[in-house]
């Protein structure tokens, strides 16, 4: 397991850009309501936080 | 980097219908599919599998900035994702283009003279008679394509815009029609 591990905000917009940039498919845009990690895939790279055009998906340590 | 399939490449739709707006204004109705098929989609089922796949205008400005790297690529800030922002800016939107439906009403009717003109952000009013060859119709079909082609280069000017000064798809944020699809989708949950 990675240590690090997506997290999405609130205020998700469901565009879908994180599951675009995310190279493990670990993040999909549930029902067209909002984006939902799945932590046994997400390796905690970071990447959709960089993408996210709302800025609202964080990195955060695993438990 | 992920295999590339036919829809990856419908970034070209944006481009292509700009520059045939400046050809002849009545390609300006192509604008129609970019408000149908969404629609259609959210409520069929599909949830937002329009912005998450086919839009081409998500997919322009993700080109542009990441690609083309014209996007400082910073944090937009909090207010555009907020849901008042965001659902007051799709209420404003759709006032306009009611609005905008009510002009062609009359220009229709004979109410109101066609005017060969864009109008960009609501407000700068730009000559456009280039670009109008005359229609076998009724005037009100080329009313309704210049506003049309209006709210098209509006959202493209806006989207372009806070491309460049936060992140490459910042207009998805506040794009009527995602917040639109968005909350059919809620809705549809009940959520
Ligand atoms: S952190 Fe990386 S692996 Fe995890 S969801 Fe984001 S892009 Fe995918
Ligand atoms: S990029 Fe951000 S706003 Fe868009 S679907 Fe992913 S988490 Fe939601
Ligand atoms: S939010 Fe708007 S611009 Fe972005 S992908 Fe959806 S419809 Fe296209």
């Amino acid at each position: 397991m990675s240590r690090y591990l997506a997290v999405v905000g609130e205020r998700c917009v469901a565009c879908g850009a994180c599951m675009k940039v995310c190279p493990k498919n670990a993040i999909a845009v549930k029902h067209g309501v909002r984006a939902v990690v799945s932590p046994e895939q997400c390796i905690g790279c970071g990447l959709c936080v960089k993408t996210c055009p709302a800025g609202i998906i964080k990195k955060v340590e695993r438990e | 980097m992920k295999k590339k399939r036919w829809y990856d490449y419908l970034w070209i739709y944006t481009p292509v219908y700009l520059v045939l707006g400046m050809f002849n204004i009545l390609f300006a109705w192509l604008g129609m599919i970019e408000f149908l098929i969404p629609l259609g989609i959210a409520l069929f089922g599909g949830g937002k599998l329009f912005c998450n796949q086919y839009c081409g205008r998500g997919q322009l400005f993700d080109l542009l900035g990441n690609r083309l790297k014209l996007s400082r690529k910073k944090t937009p800030p909090r207010f555009l994702s907020s849901p008042w922002f965001r659902y007051g800016f799709l209420a404003f939107f759709m006032t306009m283009f009611i609005l905008m439906i009510i002009t062609t009403v009359h220009v229709f009717s004979g109410a109101q003279d066609l005017k060969q003109a864009v109008t960009i952000l609501w407000t700068f009013k730009l000559p456009w008679q280039f670009a109008y060859h005359g229609t076998l119709l009724s005037p009100g079909v080329a009313q309704f394509a210049f506003g049309m082609y209006s709210i098209m280069l509006t959202s493209s000017i806006l989207g372009f815009v806070t491309m460049v000064l936060f992140r490459p798809r910042t207009w998805c944020v506040y794009c009527p029609m995602g917040t639109m699809t968005q909350g059919i989708c809620s809705l549809k949950e009940g959520k």
